[in-house]
């Protein structure tokens, strides 16, 4: 069962046809996905007041129903030092298409996977995982399976990647958490179970992964 | 939903004959199955009259004794009639061979077949089909028998949209000496599907391997094909048609550009261990494999050879398909040094493969693949087998299958094709061990035992 607050989300943005990354993290919130530590800025007040709050340095994103690839238009900003660059990276994306605000999260290291669903006509709800990161559709290393998910599944589409030895551990660097990956995982399957019917696409990318846990640091939902 | 009397008929009702024209597919289901099936076939028509001195009925109601199946080839409009006709007098299963419905955008027709059908609790195939194929029980596929093999029977199920690609596949499996159990061209599929097809065939014990050609699914209808598929003890192959992506599609998501229709099919097969290969060198080797070994294996090949070339070229491919041929152990190393006739000891290599030389003579092989049969570390024994070695004699392949047989240890020749090595060959298929003509196709067989462990080629 969908509960009522994302479902309040889907049924306000279906007119757009998708949901921007600050809902999207909602509901992933809800759903158990982990999230960086992230708020929403309507202004430039309250952009100040949360990069405040999470601590530089932190990354901004680009808010409007209009932009949904927001790196093609200079939409995203990380390394965002302190206040003074933060109120100029703000003026730069006022500028932009049907600006709403911006994201603010904290920086996240890691090793930057993608993690996917579709709703497949013929199969229903499918989850995506693989090598994240603006160049994912140039790899294309992704395994995929039909949700929902288990642990085995999860650990069996690691192992099918080429680039699976990046993620469990290469050349002295550590494994990232598996255990939390999982959950992660294992939680996005339910979701996009549970919204069998309500969604055409969803995209984590980057998930960032790490020794000690992973986090969806960009999201978005197409109806 | 009862299967069995469309599959196992008893009696057959054919309706439709022409009274003046024998090529009409309906005269050629009738007198195949009059001339060479031992059921009883009733020829109707609604003129009666005689056909071939055997009195045409009316209508299918005139048949006094019971009708287990019944074959509708008559035009679109009537077969509306003709089925509910079938139900009225208690038939208990019908082929609709007919095409004008869904296909030629009748689909009202169609839906009217379905609700009939669902009414009367009467399943039926097609409509639009070329209809279906048990050795030894019915045959209603309207190919003359002298365009036509007449195949085997076996343990291989196939079904299919599309009739040509049924036909086949039978000859290509039957080169092969594998038989068929039943294969079917479903057609429009309006109310026998695939799933229903599965559900049945997997409940029949003298079905070891179902494969299906796949065209599309329903909405929702994949998820419930694999789920049952998983859940099915006998093993399912599928071949995709239509794999190539539609281009020029707008995607506005990374998954949605990721994730295309084919490659998750490919991805939820393998998930499910439904094998899927990719051309027809795969399918036939996969089948014929399957239809031998019931077995899902893990990935250690034990290789036995007379010429090293072959063993590394085993050995090669293996690795390319993710099987593994691990290092033997020292015991069974001494075993086959032990076992193995003197005059060879001294040059055989025994390691992985095991390479007995072009001197070695039946026995040597036998000893070696006792050994590796006894060999827990082993999964699957091959057997590289090359006639023109003085010492191999056309005995080896019963010898050997009997061995395989008693261990309950899947075994796997390649022995190149030469019609003198016919008994050779015999001697290994006849006694359930699958042989190739190719060490590809070989390792092929083997990859396919391991069906439920997702694997990169098959992908």
């Amino acid at each position: 069962m969908l509960p009522v607050e994302i479902k309040s989300i889907l049924e306000k943005r279906a007119k757009d046809g998708w949901v921007p990354e600050h809902e999207a993290k909602e509901i992933l919130k809800i759903a158990g996905v982990p999230l960086p530590k992230s708020a929403f800025a309507a202004t430039r007040q309250q952009a100040l007041e949360k990069a405040e709050e999470i601590g530089f340095p932190v990354a901004a994103k680009v808010v409007s129903v209009k932009i949904v690839h927001k790196s093609d238009v200079g939409g995203v900003e990380i390394n965002i030092k302190d206040e003074k660059s933060l109120e100029k990276v703000w003026e730069r994306f006022e500028k932009l298409e049907a600006f709403e605000g911006m994201v603010i999260d904290a920086m996240t290291p890691g090793m930057e996977l993608f993690l996917g669903a579709r709703d497949d006509e013929q199969f229903g709800p499918v989850v995506l995982l693989g090598l994240g990161g603006t160049a994912v559709e140039i790899y294309q290393d992704i395994a995929i399976r039909m949700a929902p998910l288990e642990k085995e599944d999860v650990l069996s589409m690691v192992r099918e990647l080429k680039g699976a030895r990046l993620i469990t551990g290469y050349r002295g660097k550590p494994s990232v958490n598996l255990d939390a990956l999982a959950k992660a995982v294992i939680a996005f399957s339910r979701l996009a179970m549970d919204m069998a019917g309500a969604f055409s696409s969803i995209d984590i990318n980057p998930l960032m992964a790490t020794p000690d846990g992973c986090a969806a640091v960009d999201a978005r939902i197409i109806l | 939903m009862d299967l069995t009397p469309i599959f196992k008929a008893r009696s057959l009702a054919v309706i439709g004959v022409s009274l003046t024209n024998n090529r009409h597919p309906a005269n050629v289901i009738h007198a195949k199955n009059h001339l060479r099936s031992r059921i009883k076939v009733y020829p109707v028509n609604p003129r009666g009259g005689r056909l071939n001195g055997d009195r045409v009925y009316e209508n299918i109601s005139d048949i006094a004794s019971p009708v287990d199946l019944a074959v509708i080839a008559v035009r679109a409009d009537l077969v509306p009639q003709t089925l509910a006709d079938c139900a009225k007098s208690g038939v208990k299963g019908a082929i609709i061979i007919s095409g004008g419905f869904a296909e030629a955008g009748r689909s009202d027709l169609q839906d009217e077949l379905v609700r009939i059908a669902r009414e009367a609790n009467l399943p039926f195939i097609g409509p639009n089909c070329l209809g279906m194929l048990a050795p030894d029980y019915v045959d209603t596929m309207f190919l003359p028998p002298e365009r036509m093999i007449r195949p085997q029977r076996g343990n291989v199920a196939l079904v299919s949209q599309s009739g040509g690609i049924i036909v086949d596949q039978i000859i290509k499996l039957d080169a092969e000496g594998v038989g068929i159990a039943a294969a079917v061209s479903i057609g429009n599929k309006a109310f026998v599907r695939e799933i229903e097809l599965l559900d049945y065939l997997d409940q029949r014990e003298d079905v070891g391997v179902i494969v299906f050609y796949l065209e599309g699914f329903e909405k929702g209808e994949g998820r419930r094909f694999v789920e049952a598929a998983q859940k099915a003890s006998t093993p399912v192959v599928v071949i995709k048609s239509g794999r190539s992506e539609a281009g020029g599609r707008a995607v506005s998501s990374h998954t949605a550009s990721l994730a295309g229709d084919y490659r998750t099919f490919s991805s939820i097969m393998s998930q499910y261990g439904i094998l899927e290969p990719k051309d027809e060198l795969q399918l036939v080797a996969a089948v014929e494999a399957l239809s031998r070994y019931n077995l899902c294996i893990d990935k250690n090949i034990g290789i036995i050879t007379g010429s090293g070339g072959h063993g590394a070229m085993a050995v090669d491919a293996c690795d390319q398909s993710g099987l593994e041929t691990p290092q033997l152990s020292e015991k069974t190393r001494n075993l086959i040094l032990e076992s193995v006739s003197p005059s060879i000891r001294g040059i055989a290599s025994v390691s992985n493969p095991v390479d007995l030389t072009g001197s070695a003579v039946d026995e040597d092989f036998v000893a070696a693949a006792k050994a590796l049969i006894e060999d827990d570390d082993i999964h699957c024994v091959m057997l590289l087998l090359l006639p023109y070695l003085p010492g191999i004699t056309s005995d080896l392949g019963a010898r050997m299958s009997y061995l395989a047989q008693a261990a309950q240890k899947p075994m796997i020749a390649y022995v190149p094709l030469l019609e003198k090595y016919r008994m050779l060959i015999e001697g290994f298929e006849l006694n359930g061990v699958p042989v190739s003509s190719s060490i590809e196709g070989a390792v092929m067989m083997a990859q396919a035992l391991r069906r439920s462990q997702p694997c990169s080629l098959w992908r």
